[in-house]
């Protein structure tokens, strides 16, 4: 089945004339040489040919007047550049970057950095008892809890989304 | 007239006011837009108010369109959200059916069809209701390319995919298209060869 669906891509790759030169070389003489790939091409260009002759639907005779009529009403849109005001858009992500560094300073500067008095400089990280490290005093406050809980919320959108995509891209692979 | 100028020239004509060079874009892509909007429908009247909607999202945004890409290129990706928005509204959730609930549309489609079927023998009519056949999205990517002239790239960009997908979808909407044709018009195709 895979070998059938390799021979049909490449064939129709050939059709449609995006064969690398070397691919399209090898092919015209499997054409050539092979009844089976003979036959098949043959059967991939009469469903090419039989695709290109179709024709369009056409709508009614009053389409366009109908069209006309309906946008005689409306005026177009001024171009979304012309009123999306790129210093808006930064000062927005400033807010959120300086609230963001703030948020940081502001828990870095509640915890309790001291160590045994008998603790040398610089510290040794492997010395620290991580256990002892008073976690409370950072997160004791509403606005940080707010804080940390709408964080989570928006990775877990994220999470969704990029697993959503990741979904779309499998089914459209299979 | 404006029927001689190019789709850039008669863009820019409505942008400065004459409203009545888009009526040569509208005779110009009418065909195309119903055609596309039909694969998603199935019948004409849906079609006629999908493609109305469409050439009038069009008007109302034609100031956003920049250029970089056909005008052609820039209405079908008009034509595939409006028509997928049509979709939902029809509660037909096409990009979340699985390839079997696809197939039983299909085939829910095939039987009902199969009446007026006996009768319709020619060439053209033999593809045209096989691609009725197909699922929505295989139909679209079949026109884009084969009527619309739509490059892979171009298609990629109307879908919102990658190209190397599109080139996957084209491969198997023209499967399908042949595994329902040799299903349903087996007759037909030897009354060809």
């Amino acid at each position: 089945m895979s070998k059938q669906q390799t021979s049909d891509e490449r064939l129709w790759d050939y059709i449609d004339g995006t064969s690398s030169p070397q691919d399209k070389t090898v092919i015209e003489q499997l054409i050539q040489s092979d009844v089976e790939w003979k036959t098949k091409y043959h059967e991939l260009l009469e469903v090419q040919q039989l695709l290109q002759s179709t024709e369009l639907d056409a709508p009614s005779m009053r389409f366009t007047k109908n069209v006309m009529e309906e946008i005689a009403k409306l005026h177009i849109a001024p171009a979304t550049r012309n009123y999306i005001n790129k210093r808006i858009i930064w000062g927005i992500a400033a807010f959120f970057i300086t609230i963001i560094v703030g948020f940081l300073v502001y828990g870095v500067g509640q915890v309790d950095w001291t160590v045994k008095s008998d603790s040398k400089l610089p510290v040794d990280l492997t010395t620290i008892d991580f256990r002892k490290v008073d976690y409370s005093k950072m997160f004791n406050n509403n606005l940080v809890n707010g804080f940390m809980m709408l964080n989570v919320i928006l990775g877990l959108f994220l999470l969704d989304r990029y697993l959503a995509n990741k979904r779309k891209k499998f089914r459209e692979e299979a | 007239m404006s029927t001689g100028l190019n789709d850039n020239e008669l863009i820019s004509r409505v942008l400065k006011g004459d409203q009545q060079a888009y009526a040569g874009l509208v005779n110009r892509y009418q065909n195309y837009v119903f055609t596309l909007s039909m694969r998603f429908t199935r019948n004409r009247e849906d079609a006629e108010e999908v493609s109305q909607d469409i050439f009038v999202k069009a008007y109302r945004a034609l100031a956003d369109f920049r250029g970089a890409s056909k005008f052609s290129t820039w209405l079908y990706t008009i034509v595939n959200t409006t028509c997928i928005t049509f979709l939902r509204k029809k509660r037909l959730e096409v990009h979340s059916l699985d390839n079997e609930k696809v197939f039983e549309v299909a085939d829910s489609i095939d039987s009902g069809m199969r009446a007026n079927l006996v009768e319709q023998k020619s060439r053209l009519s033999m593809v045209h209701n096989a691609i009725e056949m197909l699922n929505p999205d295989d139909a679209e990517v079949l026109t884009l390319f084969y009527k619309a002239e739509q490059t892979l790239e171009e298609i990629a960009v109307i879908l919102g995919i990658e190209a190397n997908t599109a080139k996957v979808r084209l491969h198997r909407a023209r499967t399908r298209l042949k595994e329902k044709m040799e299903k349903h018009f087996a007759e037909e195709l030897k009354d060809l060869n």
